[in-house]
């Protein structure tokens, strides 16, 4: 089996048992949409610190949500034994994460893409946005908060704290994706061009890069028994 | 340590050298170093503030390494290093942020301010518990010495963003507070008595260093002991 398909079948294993099951996402997006909610009782409705916090609110659901399904890509595998069977398998161990962090990703930005439009309606966002721009941080933003999440999610699944530890180890690592993101977001909310964010953008790329990189070569220790 | 509960000829000549440094760089800070024109002796925080922070961030480097050294050795003499430095290393950045705000309330008029350095330097402190708290509840031993190695290193990497991050931030909008600030411009003596006091807590480092290892090594093998005991 060569390194991709390895993958890609880790990868399709895991959006197959999460479409089959739709435990995840159906909790991840009831979350999301809950902490949209939640954040609109902090201002008065129409006032105009809510445009000017929006991209703060929209990251913080995004990523606590995201967090559900992060923590859960390993928890389920050790409840069942299934972690044991997908390293017997004959494939490099990092192929099970590059799976893991492309299912991750894939159902943070399912959530995203549903979550946002409600949230546009919510919070009476004007329409001059530039989505592109927009497309391309919620991507280069998930999958930096992922690469680290997912390798630090193999971490915690086996320790006694479970569930509990990740997010402490997560959150002050995630730190330069959560700023980047909501700087990012906030310009590009009111319509202006990726060329005004475009440091932002960089240094998502650049902790996309660094952390995916760390992540695939230090993985292997944490699942060797 | 030697078997009798003696200290040995190296805890002596540690424990001296702290000692003895350390009462030279008080001298130096308080006596021989001028009181600062603009700020008073409320300055004078300033050298055990910055000797803190250096020796903060030389602690978690050191965890980096030894972190490094663990995964690719696998000898437990690396794992203990980096649990000894790692809780030395947050003993001096809590140091840090508590002597700064001490010196920013008069000098700033505010204990805190989100500049790229106070917040990152924050950050950088909130991972290291992190790590604390992973290794508490790791479980086992050698499980516990794996995560560990793997967050030490992926925390380390992570503070250049960290600061990175901050600063575009914070560059993007102008600094309420800070309006000159200390640190540009020392004199020559205040220069040496921060040297002093760096050559110091960096004496005081190795002191803690080499009783944290020992302490972390009985500590194992009481563990062992009582496992075998239970057994």
């Amino acid at each position: 089996m060569s390194y991709f398909s390895g993958i890609a079948a880790v990868y399709w294993k895991d959006v197959l048992l999460e479409f089959r099951t739709r435990q995840s996402l159906s909790t991840m997006f009831t979350f999301c949409l809950t902490i949209v909610i939640i954040f609109n009782f902090v201002f008065e409705p129409g006032s105009p610190a809510v445009v000017e916090v929006s991209p703060g609110v929209l990251w913080a659901a995004f990523t606590f949500s995201g967090l559900l399904g992060i923590s859960r890509s390993f928890s389920f595998e050790i409840d069942r034994g299934g972690l044991q069977g997908l390293l017997l398998c004959p494939v490099e161990r990092s192929t099970i994460y590059f799976g893991k962090v492309l299912g991750n990703v894939t159902f943070m930005l399912l959530i995203e893409a549903v979550t946002f439009p409600i949230f546009v309606v919510f919070y009476n966002l004007p329409p001059s946005m530039n989505l592109l721009g927009l497309g391309l941080v919620f991507l280069l933003g998930t999958l930096g908060f992922v690469a680290v999440g997912t390798l630090l999610s193999a971490i915690s699944a086996n320790t006694k704290a479970r569930e509990v530890l990740l997010p402490v180890l997560l959150f002050p690592v995630a730190v330069p994706v959560l700023v980047a993101t909501v700087k990012s977001t906030g310009p590009l909310l009111r319509g202006d061009d990726l060329a005004q964010v475009a440091s932002w953008v960089k240094l998502l790329l650049a902790f996309d890069l660094l952390f995916l990189a760390a992540s695939s070569l230090t993985f292997e220790f944490i699942v060797e028994e | 340590m030697k078997k009798n509960g003696r200290l040995s000829p190296t805890d002596w000549i540690l424990w001296g050298l702290t000692s003895a440094t350390i009462a030279v760089a008080l001298y130096a800070a308080f006596l021989y170093a001028p009181t600062e024109r603009t700020m008073g002796d409320i300055q004078r925080i300033f050298y055990f503030h910055v000797a803190s922070a250096w020796i903060g961030f030389l602690a978690f480097f050191v965890v980096f390494v030894a972190s490094i050294a663990y995964l690719a050795t696998k000898a437990v003499k690396w794992d203990i290093l980096a649990a000894s430095s790692a809780e030395i290393g947050v003993v001096f950045s809590t140091l840090v942020l508590l002597t700064g705000p001490l010196w920013a309330r008069p000098v700033w008029n505010t204990y805190w301010t989100w500049d790229p350095r106070l917040t990152s330097f924050l950050i950088l402190w909130l991972i290291y518990i992190a790590y604390l708290m992973l290794r508490a509840y790791a479980g086992e031993e050698e499980k516990s010495a794996r995560f560990a190695a793997v967050f030490g290193i992926i925390g380390f990497l992570d503070v250049p963003i960290v600061y990175a991050s901050i600063r575009l931030w914070r560059t993007l909008h102008p600094k309420p507070v800070i309006a000159g600030g200390g640190g540009s411009g020392l004199a020559p003596q205040m220069l040496t008595s921060l040297f002093i006091a760096l050559g110091a807590f960096l004496v005081l480092y190795v002191t803690l260093l080499h009783l944290r290892i020992r302490l972390e090594k009985v500590n194992r093998a009481v563990r062992q002991l009582h496992l075998e005991a239970n057994r």
